[in-house]
């Protein structure tokens, strides 16, 4: 019998990458993978150049531009002087350092959390890094993968470690079965409204119960994409054969034999029984429908069918001058229904909802369909691969029949960094997983909500329970 | 070169002198200020330096752009009301609402706010990676409970020139005759009072790391 006592999943990965715990110090955690992109990295680089080092080991860093970059006519050179600088920086720096990048037109090109899983570079166990909040979405292959700032990809880029403090562990468990019409964005939209904005700060998740065994990757990744919107460091998923199977004969992934004793190992990883957790959550699938945010934070999100609460139904002086202050942002009304609320574009794109799946899972909706004609639709694939796909499945046909604008790769939309905004004042119904004020653009109005969801608001041109059109 | 062992922290002020001319240059032991309060919740980073601002490759000049779609409308005229814009309102300290900082890892919400002038940041809470990007850059995010934090918000409200003490040493915040202690992690503190930062220790764990690297 063994005397070690029984561990989570993220205490496993965490004391194996410890390189160092000395006493007043944080932990000097080694990191296996490193994805870096075009905002977040000029300063760190910089940084490297005047200290007169080099990147710890280039192979595990991995380059691509994705959040400054157009989603139309991505041969020409980039309009807009600032973006381009920026690319163009990141290509110098790549040049310089050594880093693999997928730049515009590589066939790998994409949004930096989709490209990761698809090509194998995200595998079980690892400890995954990057200049990005959402680097939570690499956790559903079990590991621990945490967006970081520039300061702290300097120190990867120079020592392939970085200086942290253990998170706190949660576990949320999720039983049951969702109904139809009710998909993985769903579920983590309805934690995220039970527990807040703020409800996970200071810990790492582990999202557990047969809703999320369930799921399949591309659907777990939506999932663990979130975690940063309720405050979590991240979010994992342990390893199963949906995993497995997924990773199995990806460009990266290790190969024949390599593969098959990597699988016993990651099998290993599965919190123990008996571990305990500092938090644990539980919740039942049956209680989620298809959920839509009303508010400036994703937070404030609540199932289609619901009202907006009223500012007596909120209990804290302060939560009631928050939801005031959204609802004007918004135009909304407290106590107010948004059934059958009027939208004007639909953005159907970002690392939470642009891979393959939700593209397919659109199509779907759509096939022999039109969207409603004051409603403008983009559809924006995750990455150049995902792109591929869809005109190889003919989803191309079906998003041009429906009047559905199929964009190239990039993070788009999300966060109105690039070309594509929304206007000021105007509604838009979003895959994507921040409702923040001006994320889509100065002044735009963003409702969060599922690939389905939106799908279904293209077609009526207004907030529609989905679940009518599936 | 800097690959250093033994002490970690030799040769940090020489590369904040040579490197970062603006960013946490200054070591932070005490500090006396009024304050500016924003009693706002949830303040994203993304309300803090808007995206289309983040396209900058050095870390200084996004103090301009600070709260920039409060602080000036479509037109990029100054919007009155902001408290940023109230002459009332100065000062190295920012007072503001529960959960500050959520939202984008973006650094750039740290700089700018240094990049302002702002040197310490007072909230009830703060998201993760805010405090850390902070603290990384100088910028000292202090904790105090809900009550203190609305009697801070009442006193400057109620007499902008009123003075705040932090004593970082101490950890003590002071208005007036009221004070509360704050927490701060020590080897983080150990670095703010001496103006270390993290990088050097890594490098000075180069040959351990380098091992750990081969036998992964
Ligand atoms: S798609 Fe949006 S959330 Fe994801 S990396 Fe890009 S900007 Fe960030």
């Amino acid at each position: 019998m063994s005397i070690e006592k029984p561990k989570t999943i993220f205490e496993k990965i965490w004391d194996k990458h410890v390189v160092k715990n000395a006493k007043g110090y944080p932990d000097a955690l080694f990191i296996d993978r490193h994805f870096i992109h075009e905002v977040t990295s000029p300063q760190a680089f910089d940084g490297l150049k005047k200290r007169g080092i080099k990147v710890f080991n280039t192979a595990r860093t991995t380059a691509t531009a994705d959040h400054n970059v157009p989603t139309k006519d991505q041969h020409l050179p980039i309009k807009e002087a600032l973006s381009r600088h920026q690319v163009e920086t990141l290509r110098k720096n790549c040049a310089e350092f050594g880093i693999d990048l997928y730049d515009l037109g590589h066939p790998f090109q994409g949004i930096v959390h989709i490209i990761g899983p698809e090509l194998g570079l995200t595998l079980p166990g690892m400890t995954i890094v990057c200049g990005d909040s959402h680097t939570s979405t690499h956790g559903a292959f079990g590991n621990i993968s945490f967006g970081i700032g520039t300061s702290e990809v300097e120190q990867v880029l120079a020592t392939q470690c970085i200086l942290q403090y253990k998170a706190k562990t949660m576990k949320i468990e999720i039983n049951g079965k969702v109904g139809k019409g009710v998909v993985s964005k769903d579920i983590i939209l309805y934690i995220i409204s039970k527990i807040s904005a703020s409800g996970a700060t200071g810990f790492f998740v582990e999202y557990a119960g047969d809703a999320i065994r369930n799921l399949s990757m591309e659907a777990r990744m939506t999932v663990c994409n979130m975690s940063i919107e309720m405050g979590a460091r991240g979010g994992l998923i342990a390893p199963d054969e949906t995993t497995f199977n997924y990773i199995k004969g990806r460009k990266f992934a290790p190969q024949g034999e390599k593969f098959d004793q990597a699988v016993d190992e990651w099998k290993q990883l599965a919190t123990d029984e008996g571990a305990t957790y500092d938090s644990v959550l539980e919740f039942d699938a049956a209680d989620i429908a298809p959920m839509i945010t009303y508010g400036t934070n994703p937070g404030m999100g609540m199932r289609v069918t619901d009202r907006i609460p009223t500012l007596n139904e909120l209990k804290e002086i302060s939560d009631q001058t928050s939801l005031s202050k959204s609802l004007e942002y918004m135009g909304l009304e407290p106590g107010a229904s948004l059934l059958g609320k009027s939208i004007d574009y639909v953005f159907i794109g970002s690392c939470t909802n642009a891979r393959i799946e939700d593209l397919r899972m659109v199509a779907s909706m759509v096939k022999g369909k039109t969207k409603a004609s004051h409603v403008e639709v983009w559809v924006v694939p995750g990455s150049k691969q995902v792109e591929e796909q869809a005109r190889k499945e003919g989803l191309d046909k079906i998003f041009e029949q429906a009047g559905f604008e199929l964009r190239s790769p990039g993070c788009s939309a999300c966060l109105g960094m690039n070309e594509d905004k929304v206007p000021a004042g105007k509604y838009c119904i979003s895959t994507s997983n921040r409702n923040f004020e001006g994320r889509q653009g100065p002044k735009s109005r963003t409702f969060l909500a599922s690939p389905l969801s939106a799908a279904a608001a293209a077609i009526t041109g207004k907030i529609t329970d989905a679940r009518e059109l599936v | 070169m800097l690959i250093v062992s033994g002490c970690a922290f030799i040769n940090s002020n020489q590369y904040r002198a040579t490197n970062n001319e603006k960013m946490g240059k200054d070591k932070f032991t005490t500090l006396k200020s009024t304050a500016v309060p924003l009693p706002v919740e949830n303040i994203d980073t993304d309300q803090i330096i808007p995206a289309r601002f983040l396209k900058a490759t050095t870390r200084e000049g996004f103090g301009d752009n600070l709260f920039r779609d409060w602080r000036y409308d479509s037109q990029n005229n100054p919007i009155k009301e902001f408290v940023l814009n109230n002459s009332k309102y100065s000062g190295k300290i920012l007072v503001a609402g529960k959960n500050f900082g959520c939202g984008s890892s973006r650094e750039h919400a740290a700089w700018s706010i240094y990049d302002f002038g702002f040197k310490v940041v007072v909230s009830s809470f703060f998201a993760d990676i805010f405090k850390n990007n902070a603290l990384n850059n100088g910028l000292l995010p202090i904790v105090v409970s809900d009550k203190f934090l609305k009697q801070l918000l009442n006193a400057i409200e109620e007499k902008p020139s009123s003075e705040i003490i932090v004593d970082l040493e101490n950890q003590i915040l002071q208005i007036g005759s009221v004070k509360e202690k704050f927490e701060i992690n020590q080897y983080k503190k150990t670095c703010l009072i001496n103006g270390y930062d993290d990088i050097d220790y890594l490098l000075s764990l180069n040959k351990e790391i380098r091992e750990f690297d081969l036998a992964h």
